[in-house]
């Protein structure tokens, strides 16, 4: 049987952090009334003109540098053609030939295995609004009404090269992706408001072809789980359709998530030609030398430096790193509470452990998290000192969910010092020997098993607070 | 007093010297207005309210002594593609009757602040598509020279030489400005392109628009730059200079300019009557001491189709926003979204500007893209530099301002013929250039004008060769008639 290669290319739409719109002074602002952030410019009223928002091609340059792109010092607009009711216009500014960045590239690690994957370009362009529908969707609703607050919000278009080879590659693409647009702070990456929006090209080709297949573009992926779901869709779907011998059609396609599976919305011949040409309404962009050197040298930390970072300066392990960097939010509450303690690993255990947990469970961010990460990395020292046993941190950690109290404060409220004096311990040790001479005698008799029993006694007897390393080594002292 | 005959620095001058009032101005211009729409047909809206509020303000500032704007209390009537807040901006076409604009244009904001009176908005081709009134969802307006002829592509240069308005705001993309002022016997000036923000006017060619003004002699013209010109921030393409005082240009001299004389436009393709009366001018020119160049522009040949492929394509973006969602006619029997934009756009515009948005349609798509708009792109290069060659050897450029008279449009004509009667003004949009067009001549009672193109941004040196021509003559002093058949 001929086995296939996958072959995706991803297209992602980052709408960009700017307080106005891409071509007024609009606010960005999500939510808003319908219709409440819109001007002559949003709603293509005659003689309204676009103003190009400096800070728009700032972002896009900040991201092309950090995307390791080149930065095109001559790039220019265009329009887009075509109608639909949420396009004011009925065109979009958009680039078409002279984008601001190309030839970009994320390293991704999937597996353990490094592999790079090429940015094709990166362009400018406007958002539009958003049609309202009556009923639950467009064909069942009686009327549609239009908001045009998100029209002009401006965007940045990623293209990558058809570089992934899984969905587990495009995965970890768009994750890397993500987290550069959120450490640039160009982006805030929120999948499901559509502010970070994905369209797959995937298509098969049999080992050993040179050529790539048919490509399948598929529309309207917010999230993760969506892409990998749809990638794993299309390629059984293409895989069937090539092993019973047909061919694949050049399309768009769309996820459909509730049912899993990618419907057609329009072929090759019902595609829209675009009919760019050079928005006369503006003037070609013509970047300065010294300002794209300015933004270059602003470039924050990026997740691939800062995960070096933590390995090599905290001596994280690598796996612990790369999940702790991902997220922008998460990585800075990991760099705010080892400034107090030494224990960057303890940290580490807890935001991949229980602190994750927690998160997943109450479906909230890290940056909604309440627990202040200097509490966090208290609850750490006070187990590496011996204060707290490992039990009773979880304990404590569980109240701190509850209010903003530190731990050394609960601890003390609820009496968890673990006792660590040797007279306290020895007088612990001494009353359950003499309790438990049957035991005692087991242990004698070779029955190692029973010191456990023994220990178990004495931790509850002082309600988990004696240090257990303590009293088991205590134990055998007594007993030998 | 019939006060409509008067120029706008004329009437400043009685303004200041308190010998009128501001409203009895207006109220004269509406008078006349009265007494001769009805055979102009040059107005789609008047603003009589808010004009004679406009007035009063004026006499009062006058009456208390303060100093007044030269184009203070002086009527003006706006091209109805021209947003004033508040009023409608219809571009003559079904598609936008009744709808008001909610911002003034820049060149309003700037008469505003002259305290310019506002008449109300003129007649036009439909969205400017087309170099007679013919398509206007409003009528076609006439020319107050002879009724029996067309006014050009819009009715401001009709309105002002009727006694209508003192002077007229209105737009230039192919020429729409200055041959209807030709056409009127009136002095018209499109400015350098960016010269005046775009702000406010409905786009037809984005690349090309640009407003001037009409007016009654070259001292006028002068004078509406100076209040309607200058950088804007929110046009990109408005030129970030500084504006000079044009009326520093009005300077009857002319020794030593040189002119060039494009051969290009004065040939077979040029009404001869025409020709002799501009050649009269070139002769004149020459005694008050200027020197004749013969230049060539050997691109011009191919300017009207460069600029119809260019302009249609354009307006086809520009228009689709023109889809009965937010604004404008819609057709109310459609069941869908996109079949109510379809009926709308069909039911709203006229067959010009359809034919004109399926042709841009066409030479933006693919397959045909490189051979119409990129081809048409770079001929607009070489028509550029044809100008930059020509400027090598003179100072402006003297050509006929339109190759027919007025009446040759009585007479059927296809089409594409018709296009190329934008040839002699075209070639200033495609460039860029400024250009004014002052009478020079008169044929079987109709007016000829000749026009003068300057270097990028240097309307000063057209507007002193105008300034000296129509001092030494007496072309613009004539009055229109108001005769005809009709």
């Amino acid at each position: 049987m001929t086995k296939y290669i996958t072959v995706i290319g991803l297209e992602v739409h980052a709408e960009l952090k700017t307080k106005s719109k891409a071509f007024c002074s609009c606010s960005t602002e999500f939510g808003g009334a319908p219709n409440t952030h819109i001007c002559p410019v949003c709603l293509g009223m005659p003689g309204a003109l676009p103003v190009l928002n400096e800070q728009v091609v700032e972002f896009a340059i900040r991201a092309g540098l950090a995307l390791n792109c080149d930065i095109k010092y001559f790039n220019k607009f265009d329009r887009k053609n075509y109608f639909y009711p949420d396009l004011s216009k009925n065109y979009q500014i958009s680039q078409f030939d002279k984008p601001i960045c190309l030839n970009g590239y994320i390293d991704v690690d999937v597996d353990g295995v490094e592999k790079r994957i090429g940015i094709t370009r990166i362009h400018m362009e406007e958002d539009a609004g958003k049609l309202v529908h009556s009923g639950g969707n467009i064909s069942t609703s009686d009327f549609s009404a239009v908001d045009y607050n998100r029209a002009g919000v401006p965007l940045i278009e990623i293209v990558s090269e058809p570089d992934m080879r899984s969905a587990e590659e495009a995965r970890a693409y768009l994750e890397n992706l993500k987290a550069i647009l959120e450490y640039t702070d160009v982006c805030d990456c929120k999948m499901q408001e559509g502010s970070l929006r994905c369209d797959a090209n995937i298509s098969l080709m049999p080992e050993g072809a040179t050529e790539f297949g048919t490509r399948a573009e598929v529309k309207n992926l917010n999230s993760f789980r969506a892409l990998v779901r749809a990638i794993e869709y299309e390629v059984e779907r293409q895989k069937e359709i090539l092993e019973n011998g047909g061919r694949v059609i050049q399309e768009t396609r769309t996820w459909d998530d509730a049912n899993g599976k990618t419907l057609s919305m329009r072929s090759k011949e019902e595609a829209h030609d675009y009919r760019y040409f050079s928005e006369p309404d503006l003037v070609p962009v013509e970047l300065d030398d010294a300002w794209v050197e300015r933004i270059r040298a602003e470039l924050p930390e990026l997740p691939a430096q800062r995960q070096a970072r933590l390995i090599a300066e905290l001596g994280l392990p690598k796996y612990d790193a790369s999940i702790i960097v991902s997220n922008k939010a998460m990585a800075e509450y990991f760099d705010e509470a080892v400034k107090t303690t030494k224990d960057a690993k303890g940290i580490a255990n807890w935001l991949l452990g229980d602190v994750s947990a927690y998160l997943n469970n109450e479906g909230i961010t890290i940056s909604e998290f309440k627990v202040a990460p200097a509490h966090l990395a208290e609850l750490v020292n006070l187990t590496k000192e011996g204060v707290l046993s490992s039990k009773l941190a979880k304990k404590v950690f569980a109240e701190m969910l509850k209010g903003d109290k530190s731990p050394k404060i609960l601890v003390r409220e609820l009496g968890l010092e673990q006792v660590s004096d040797e007279g306290a311990i020895m007088k612990l040790v001494e009353e359950i020997l003499a309790e438990n001479p049957q035991s005692v005698a087991d242990f004698k008799a070779g029955k190692e098993r029973a010191i456990g029993f023994l220990v178990g006694q004495i931790m509850k007897k002082s309600k988990g607070k004696a240090n257990p390393t303590m009293v088991q080594a205590m134990l055998k002292e007594k007993m030998q | 007093m019939d006060l409509f005959k008067y120029t706008a620095h004329e009437l400043h001058e009685k303004l200041v010297n308190k010998e009128i009032t501001a409203v009895e101005l207006v109220n004269s211009v509406y008078a006349r207005i009265d007494e001769v729409e009805e055979q102009a047909n040059a107005y789609i809206s008047m603003s009589k309210e808010e004009a004679l509020a406009q007035a009063e303000k004026v006499d009062a500032k006058i009456a208390a002594g303060e100093a007044i704007a030269p184009l203070a209390g002086i009527p003006v009537v706006f091209k109805d593609n021209i947003n004033i807040a508040g009023q409608v901006t219809s571009c003559a076409s079904k598609m936008l009757d009744g709808v008001s604009a909610i911002f003034d244009a820049h060149a309003t904001e700037n008469l505003r602040k002259e305290d310019a009176v506002f008449l109300g908005k003129a007649n036009m081709a439909e969205f400017s598509i087309g170099n007679t009134t013919d398509n206007s969802f409003f009528g076609a307006a006439h020319n107050p020279w002879n009724l029996d002829c067309v006014t050009g592509g819009c009715a401001t240069a009709a309105a002002v030489a009727a006694g209508e308005a003192i002077w007229a705001l209105a737009s230039d993309t192919s020429g729409d400005l200055r041959q209807p002022a030709a056409y009127a016997g009136c002095v018209g000036i499109k400015p350098t392109y960016g010269r005046v923000s775009r702000l406010g006017l409905a786009a037809y060619a984005s690349s090309m628009d640009q407003i001037g003004a009409v007016t009654k002699d070259v001292t006028d013209a002068a004078t509406v730059l100076n209040a309607i010109c200058g950088k804007d921030d929110r046009d990109s393409t408005s030129w970030a200079v500084e504006t000079p005082d044009f009326t520093q240009a009005l300077v009857a001299d002319v020794k030593g300019l040189r002119i060039g004389v494009p051969k290009e436009y004065f040939g077979e393709n040029v009404d001869a009557k025409i020709k002799a009366e501009v050649e009269k001018a070139i002769e004149q020119y020459k005694e008050l001491g200027a020197e004749i160049v013969e230049v060539s522009l050997p691109h011009t040949q191919y300017a009207v189709r460069t600029f119809y492929v260019i302009a249609n394509g354009e307006a086809g973006a520009n228009f689709a926003r023109y889809d009965g969602v937010r604004y404008g006619y819609r057709n109310m029997e459609a069941q869908s979204a996109s079949d109510m934009t379809a009926r709308s756009r069909n039911e709203g515009f006229g067959e010009e500007v359809k034919l004109r948005l399926l042709f841009g349609t066409h030479v933006l798509s693919k397959g045909y893209y490189e051979n119409y708009y990129v081809r048409a792109m770079k001929v607009r290069t070489l028509i550029r530099n044809d100008f930059e060659e020509a400027f090598k050897q003179c100072d402006v450029l003297l050509t006929p301002t339109t190759p027919v008279l007025a009446e040759a449009y009585n007479t059927e004509m296809d089409a594409f013929a018709k296009y190329e009667l934008d040839f002699t003004t075209v070639t200033a949009n495609l460039a860029g250039l400024p250009a004014i067009t002052v009478p020079c001549g008169m044929v079987d009672g109709m007016p000829v004008g000749m026009q003068l193109i300057g270097k990028v941004l240097d309307e000063a040196t057209i507007l002193k060769a105008a300034y000296t021509f129509e001092q030494a003559t007496d072309f613009h002093k004539a009055m229109a008639p108001l005769g005809g058949n009709k």
